[in-house]
């Protein structure tokens, strides 16, 4: 296969995928969040979380959409773009994505629709059910497609025969030795991406001092969320970083620009990697503080990029800028959650007009931290798909340079379409806002939204 | 164990692929007969019929690709390729007519721009999908164990044919759908469209049929050599009759019976393709057996898929039980 078709394969497939991944961790986060306010209405009664409810249910409804219809993309893609990968590692991993269809796909397809459209029809108690059911699908797809992608990053539970990889034990592949923490930091990730989600939209209310009660409840919730989970993500973070630096070294050195193996490693702050030279330029580095967060130690051995040959080093500038893009992220989300955290303790929560306008355009964060923290795991795998065993240049398909360029174009124009398409209907559903009523209050037919299936039995 | 393992996770492939093809294809049909209904509001109607269903029903497309690439991995890698074009655009129409179920309803300046996503991405889809079956059956080219063909190898002749056929029936399976689940203006329209569209269905039925064997010697033995002559020589006439059904059931007071008779009717066409293919899993090059995955790797997706399917087939019938009856104007979507 041409260089060519190599690398339009690689950029459609981070293209496709990057696209992708945002709708998951939306699709997790947001469900979460309902989960919550479906068990809020249902112990309480209160009908704010009725209104709460049948709102984000609206929210969540368009970025599940765009999920399931970006996902089917990557199932086949696979195939169309990778055969060589698929045929050589289908009897290792092949069977998580079969497991994720039967146990997770399923799943969330079968009870969306009731949740979308059934609170009307079954009541709030199976209404809560299929809210649950939707939220532990939307995990357990998570668990598999991270079990197949952290197999590719640290493989495990395999043999090699005539270029294929045969299984030898299932938990061992399934269970690879970064999977649990790669598990974790994502699915925490995406949680954190619900709660911001939901902390920008009320943030938006307040800001614009409309739907007052939908957003203070909102934002209450949602920061509460977050003040678990933001200063969790650091803890595992920090965890998954120590496993990668045991299993894949020569990533970490990527991440934090060290080019020598040597004890008492630097922290580098900012730097521009040349890797010709193989040396940071313009660096700014605080003595010893890398090996001190890498292995909790001042003086600990972190090894260096040159440990390595150029060949088998992943490309270094994306891998490091990306890591700090990510820990930037992080840092602005932490800074929000701390102020709201402070502000709820002075009970100035809602009336701060700074932190409301902060809140409302905060939601991108962890979207942009995700797409990161992937950047910085995927293409740390470079030269590799399968990691030290499969290289990425052998894993292409048969398929002719023309029809990859023909199809690239096509999937950026339309995901760039679909995602102005999503802002706008999803402004739209904002500005609209929550609707206040009950449902004897209206006749069923002008009842607008995804909540207005007339009632076939009155609510419980 | 070495003999019924690919056997039984072809079954489960097949089965995959019937469900996809029933379940989304009354769906994507319905896509392919929006832009004719008589009003705006039997649209609305027609899209809140399917809302609550579409996304189980693609499902199905989900689970054929990942059992295929489990169980049948040099399958899944040959064909893929092979079927590159027809593929993306497939998937490309997919998106477009699935997001127009969420977005429609919100828009309003642009709502037919919607109306045409819908339509105009259940059709090309539904065509993509026939243009693939039509060149899976005139088989690919290979070598090395890899496809060896050109991008555009599967636009032939019959592969169009087998598009349009599809397309066609999915459109049956949409009407009959409609007959079923919708009253009123939208149920009379499904009717209107069912007399419209069964007809077409068996021309393509019957061209395929005769093009098959013709093109295909063995396919041709297959069916015309002694003894299997005397098994299948039903095969054709059952569908004539269930044919004959439809058109009956179409005209009479019947709702829900047009439906399943069509479902019959793709049952049937579904076994005459098997009957022709059998036993491979890539056309004339290689069996399920020397397409298979290890015997280990069969193992575990099998017992996974026998255990899991009875449980997902149950609450799917539940969340279809949930919204049984006929569509109200006004229920889910709506503005």
């Amino acid at each position: 296969m041409t260089t060519d078709a190599v690398l339009l394969s690689r950029v459609q497939f981070a293209a496709t995928i990057g696209f992708h991944i945002l709708w998951p961790a939306y699709t997790i986060g947001v469900s979460g969040f309902i989960v919550i306010l479906s068990m809020l209405w249902l112990r309480t009664r209160k009908p704010i979380y009725r209104d709460l409810l049948r709102f984000w249910i609206r929210l969540f409804a368009l970025g599940f959409a765009m999920g399931v219809v970006s996902g089917i993309v990557i199932s086949y893609e696979i195939g169309t773009n990778w055969s060589s990968f698929a045929e050589r590692t289908a009897n290792v991993i092949g069977p998580f994505f079969t497991y994720e269809a039967l146990t997770a796909f399923f799943l969330e397809a079968g009870f969306v629709g009731v949740m979308l459209f059934g609170l009307d029809r079954v009541g709030p108690r199976l209404h809560f059910v299929a809210c649950l059911m939707v939220a532990v699908g939307s995990v357990i797809s998570a668990f598999w497609i991270l079990a197949a992608n952290s197999w590719m990053q640290t493989p495990a539970g395999f043999s090699e025969a005539d270029g294929k990889f045969q299984i030898a034990s299932w938990r061992a592949a399934i269970f690879s030795p970064s999977f649990p923490y790669r598990y974790a930091h994502m699915v925490i990730a995406a949680y954190i991406a619900g709660a911001f989600v939901v902390i920008g939209v009320s943030g938006f209310y307040l800001w614009q001092r409309r739907h007052i009660e939908i957003g203070r409840t909102g934002l209450s919730i949602a920061l509460w969320m977050s003040l678990v989970l933001v200063p969790l993500q650091l803890v595992v973070g920090d965890l998954h970083g120590r496993n990668t630096l045991r299993y894949q070294p020569i990533k970490v050195a990527a991440m934090e620009g060290d080019w020598d193996t040597r004890h008492g490693q630097p922290m580098v702050l900012f730097a521009w990697p040349d890797e010709a030279a193989e040396r940071n330029e313009y660096a700014v580095e605080v003595p010893r503080l890398g090996s001190l967060i890498l292995t909790h130690d001042w003086n600990g051995e972190v090894e260096g990029l040159k440990a390595a040959p150029p060949t088998e080093r992943p490309p270094v500038p994306y891998i490091f800028f990306a890591f700090r893009l990510m820990v930037g992220f992080w840092i602005v989300m932490f800074a929000i959650t701390v102020a709201g955290a402070f502000l709820r303790w002075r009970g100035r929560l809602y009336d701060s007009r700074w932190f409301s306008i902060a809140c409302a355009v905060s939601s991108p964060l962890p979207f942009l931290a995700i797409l990161s923290g992937w950047t910085v795991t995927e293409v740390g795998r470079q030269p590799y798909v399968v990691y030290g065993h499969l290289r990425t240049a052998d894993a292409v398909s048969p398929v002719a340079t023309s029809a990859v360029t023909g199809s690239l174009g096509l999937f950026v124009t339309v995901y760039a379409f679909l995602l102005l398409a999503f802002f706008v209907y999803a402004t739209k559903t904002i500005l609209r806002g929550p609707e206040n009523h009950e449902p004897a209050e209206r006749p069923a037919a002008v009842r607008p939204g995804v909540d207005s299936a007339p009632a076939r039995r009155p609510a419980e | 164990m070495a003999f019924y393992l690919p056997l039984v996770l072809g079954l489960a492939v097949a089965f995959s692929i019937v469900m996809y093809v029933v379940a989304d294809g009354f769906d994507l049909g319905v896509g392919v007969l929006f832009p004719f209904a008589p009003s705006d509001a039997d649209r609305d109607v027609m899209m809140n019929s399917v809302a609550p269903f579409w996304d189980g029903n693609e499902t199905w497309l989900v689970l054929g690709g990942t059992l295929l690439i489990a169980a049948f991995p040099l399958a899944y890698a040959t064909l893929l390729p092979a079927f590159y074009v027809p593929l993306v655009v497939m998937l490309l129409a997919l998106i477009f007519r699935g997001v127009a179920f969420e977005y429609r309803f919100r828009a309003s300046r642009f709502r037919r721009f919607w109306d045409w996503a819908f339509s105009g991405g259940s059709a090309l889809a539904g065509f993509c999908q026939g243009l693939v079956l039509g060149a899976f059956i005139d088989g690919i080219r290979v070598g090395d164990g890899a496809f060896l063909g050109g991008p555009l190898d599967f636009l032939t002749g019959f592969a169009v044919v087998c598009g349009l056929g599809l397309v066609a029936g999915y459109a049956l399976l949409g009407a009959t759908w409609l007959i079923f689940k919708t009253a009123g203006t939208s149920n009379a329209y499904g009717r209107a469209a069912a007399r419209l569209t069964l007809p077409a269905t068996l021309l393509f039925i019957a061209i395929v049929s005769v093009w098959t064997p013709a093109a295909h010697h063995h396919i041709a033995q297959r069916w015309f050599s002694w003894p299997n002559l005397a098994f299948l020589w039903p095969v054709p006439l059952i569908t004539a009759i269930v044919a004959y059904g439809v058109w009956r059931a179409v005209a009479g007071p019947h709702e829900a019976r047009p439906f399943i008779l069509s479902i019959a009717l793709f049952l049937l066409c579904f076994l005459g393709l098997a009957v022709s293919l059998w036993p491979y899993a890539i056309p004339y090059v290689a069996t399920l057996w020397q397409a298979a995955s290890s015997e280990a790797t069969l193992t575990f997706v099998g017992i996974g898929t026998m255990v899991i399917l009875p449980i997902i087939l149950s609450y799917l019938g539940y969340a279809y039980w949930t919204f049984r009856g006929k569509v109200e104007p006004g229920a889910g979507y709506g503005s």
